[in-house]
């Protein structure tokens, strides 16, 4: 638009700051407290107030002048040059990651730290992975991811505990008796299929009522069963420990091999002096493995009738069903493998940190991995994992300025949302898109879809 | 086509609604195996909602769909497609961030069928659309309308049906790419006997291709018979061939 005019400016300026006024009068303009004797207290800050607003509007005037010099902020078209450099980088970028990855313990072997935040970075690719079975594969809006990741966590955390349990026919008695058999030194490698198959239980489950659901309704009911899982644990102290959590949960052992400074300790074993950082190594390369499998398989169910019926039914549930895609079983089955894939990242989690409780298991982390997936590209799984590197980098970061961290996340998304609405690796829909997906959209209006 | 053979496709009495509003109110309509037959009205008349109660949804709420003597009416739509009939709904729903070979393949998952004869049907929707050819690695939405009107049939075509329904394949289309569609869907109809239920508003195309037409008015068959011959009645070219003339 070149007909931007003063007019227009200070008439959109002035409804910013109406609009700023109406939202700040509450949340600046007045501040509560509870009183020392609990009584509500609270007082006027107009002043805040009134800068609040005129900051908005100076704030409106600097944007809309801006834009009038540079033309409207919209994707950057890339000429073709540097599209294919991107393109060449982009096939470059993947090996070069993997390779990456592979050697990062020994790279920063001695920096605890850095291996600490390679493992929690890993930890999000992988759920970043496993919800992008669900969001960008099959485009069911989950909000609710963290419930898998908590089943699976609590899952290893309780059977590592208790054993499994193992139902058996008694002779003595006409009924079943329950045997729990102790993985003992095992207990990971036992139980993270089994937190797995939990998880993916648990994902049926919440497919079942949802399964005629779609969008908003979806995401507000997938992000209620999100919080009740999460009450649930809180609340069922016998079981969960409630707030306290569970602490002592098994480290993994090396295929049986536990990694302690003992005598039948790994480093013994192989005749190395003992180190803690050997658990951390270890950790990273299991993780590093897990999300690994995770992209594995969704690379391969792509390729297969399975994926290429969510990747459909994302785009037009009507006609699949027309097809004879079964819409149940495939998004069954979408919930089901994007939550085991949770699960096997919540078990994890529970053994890296041998502690869990609830407060791990907030909305917060649901809405992080969306994040990811959303800024990564709904689809593409480099995007994916380089939006975890880029997020949970960034929170890293950010970590000195804690009560900006939010302000920054916030401003960052915004930004990028703007200039790259399909995320940061659009796989799907490479730079081209935009003129043309309007088209289609209009397209499709025009023949009347009904 | 004797009237003694049993009919492919045989529906009695169909009704179906919308809520309170009733789309079908009693439909009686014969599909003889290798025929095609045009149905034809007015926007709005209820030729849409038929070809989806044949498909389960709407749900019929009283008579018979019989399919090969089967009563499919109380079938989800997924299992209806299954027995073989394909469609190319209206609008043509292709799935346009997919590409045409994707497409292609979606129609041919859902139906048992070996690697083979999977690579003889995309031989054979090629060969009728070779324009699809040349644009297997295309993304679908790209494709220009009548581009994605083939991929719609062709994607139908993909499960080897042995019913295909089209719900004004027409639509929106050019001439030129009209005639070729209809060319097509012709033969199919003589070269694999492939039996064809073919929806239209344009009555000039669609009754010069059938063997037998229908034409039905809110949610009634009004008429029936041969194709030519109920081109030349007067009063179906009073209503429905002015409006068809440009397409
Ligand atoms: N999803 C729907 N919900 C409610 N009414 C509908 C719906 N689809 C179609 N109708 C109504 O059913 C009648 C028949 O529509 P339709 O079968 O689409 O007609 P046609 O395909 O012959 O143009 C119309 O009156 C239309 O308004
Ligand atoms: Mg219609």
């Amino acid at each position: 638009m070149r007909d931007r005019g003063i007019v227009f400016i200070m008439k959109n300026a002035v409804v910013s700051a109406l609009l700023a006024l109406v939202l700040f009068s509450l949340m600046i303009g007045i501040r509560t407290e509870s009183g020392p004797s609990g009584q509500l207290t609270y007082w006027t800050r107009f002043g805040e107030l009134a800068a609040a607003v005129g900051a908005v509007f100076v704030g409106s005037i600097i944007v809309e002048t801006l834009k009038r010099w540079t033309g409207s902020i919209g994707p950057v078209e890339l000429p073709e040059t540097v599209r294919r450099a991107f393109a060449m980088l982009g096939r470059l970028l993947t090996p070069a990651l993997l390779l990456f990855a592979l050697l990062v313990p020994v790279i920063f072997y001695n920096q605890r730290y850095l291996l600490d935040l390679g493992i929690l970075v890993l930890t999000y690719v992988m759920l970043g992975w496993g919800l992008n079975i669900v969001v960008g594969l099959a485009g069911l809006l989950d909000l609710g991811y963290v419930a898998f990741y908590a089943v699976g966590a609590y899952s290893y955390a309780l059977l590592a505990q208790s054993g499994l349990p193992f139902p058996y026919f008694t002779e003595a008695s006409p009924y079943i008796a329950i045997n729990f058999l102790q993985p003992g030194p095992w207990a990971f490698w036992v139980l993270l299929p089994v937190s797995g198959l939990l998880a993916a239980f648990w994902g049926m489950l919440l497919g079942f009522p949802v399964l005629r659901l779609r969008g908003d309704y979806l995401a507000i009911v997938t992000l209620a069963f999100g919080e009740i899982i999460r009450l649930v644990i809180l609340n069922w102290q016998e079981l969960t420990g409630g707030p306290n959590g569970i602490s002592g949960i098994p480290r993994p052992t090396v295929f049986g091999i536990p990694l302690t400074p003992g005598e039948d300790g790994f480093a013994a074993l192989i005749g190395v002096p003992f180190s803690p950082t050997h658990r951390l190594v270890f950790l990273f390369y299991i993780i590093l493995a897990l999300a690994l499998l995770t992209n594995w398989v969704t690379i391969r169910l792509r390729r297969l009738p399975i994926g290429r019926a969510w990747e459909a039914m994302r785009e037009d549930e009507v006609a699949c069903r027309a097809l004879g895609i079964n819409i149940t079983t495939t998004k069954l089955s979408a919930f089901a493998i994007g939550a085991m894939f949770g699960g096997f990242a919540g078990a994890f989690f529970a053994t890296r940190q041998g502690f869990i409780s609830p407060e791990s298991f907030t909305f917060q982390e649901s809405a992080l991995v969306l994040a990811i997936v959303v800024l990564g590209g709904m689809g593409s799984q480099l995007g994916v994992a380089l939006a975890a590197i880029a997020m949970i980098g960034g929170f890293e970061l950010f970590r000195g300025l804690d009560q900006f961290r939010m302000l920054v996340f916030g401003g960052v998304m915004v930004l990028l949302m703007i200039w790259r609405p399909r995320g940061l690796v659009s796989h799907r829909a490479p730079t081209v898109f935009l003129q043309k997906q309007t088209e289609i959209a209009s397209s499709l209006v025009k023949e009347g879809r009904g | 086509m004797s009237a003694a053979t049993t009919p492919l496709l045989a529906i009695r009495g169909l009704r179906a609604a919308y809520g309170k509003i009733e789309a079908l109110k009693g439909i009686d309509l014969d599909i003889q195996a290798g025929e095609i037959v045009a149905l034809i009205g007015a926007n709005g008349a209820g030729k849409s909602t038929l070809m989806m109660t044949i498909f389960g949804r709407p749900r019929a709420r009283a008579g018979e769909i019989l399919f090969d003597g089967q009563n499919i009416s109380s079938m989800p739509t997924h299992e209806v497609a299954r027995l073989r009939i394909a469609q190319s709904p209206e609008g043509r729903r292709i799935f346009p961030r997919m590409t045409v070979r994707e497409n292609l393949q979606m129609g041919a998952d859902a139906t048992p069928g070996s690697k083979a004869e999977r690579a003889v049907s995309l031989e054979r929707v090629l060969n009728l659309f070779p324009r699809l050819q040349e644009r297997m690695e295309q993304r679908g939405g790209t494709l220009s309308g009548g581009e994605q009107q083939m991929l719609a049939i062709g994607r139908a075509l993909m499960s080897r049906p042995r019913l295909l329904l089209l719900d004004e394949p027409s639509l929106g289309l050019a001439p030129l790419i009209t005639r070729q569609i209809f060319s097509a869907i012709r033969t199919l109809n003589c070269e694999d006997r492939l039996t064809v239920l073919i929806v239209e508003q344009n009555a000039n195309h669609a009754l010069r291709l059938a063997h037998r037409g229908y034409v039905m008015v809110n949610g009634l068959i009004t008429m029936s018979g041969d194709g030519m011959e109920l081109l030349q009645r007067p009063e179906i070219r009073a209503a429905y061939l002015e409006g068809g003339r440009h397409a």
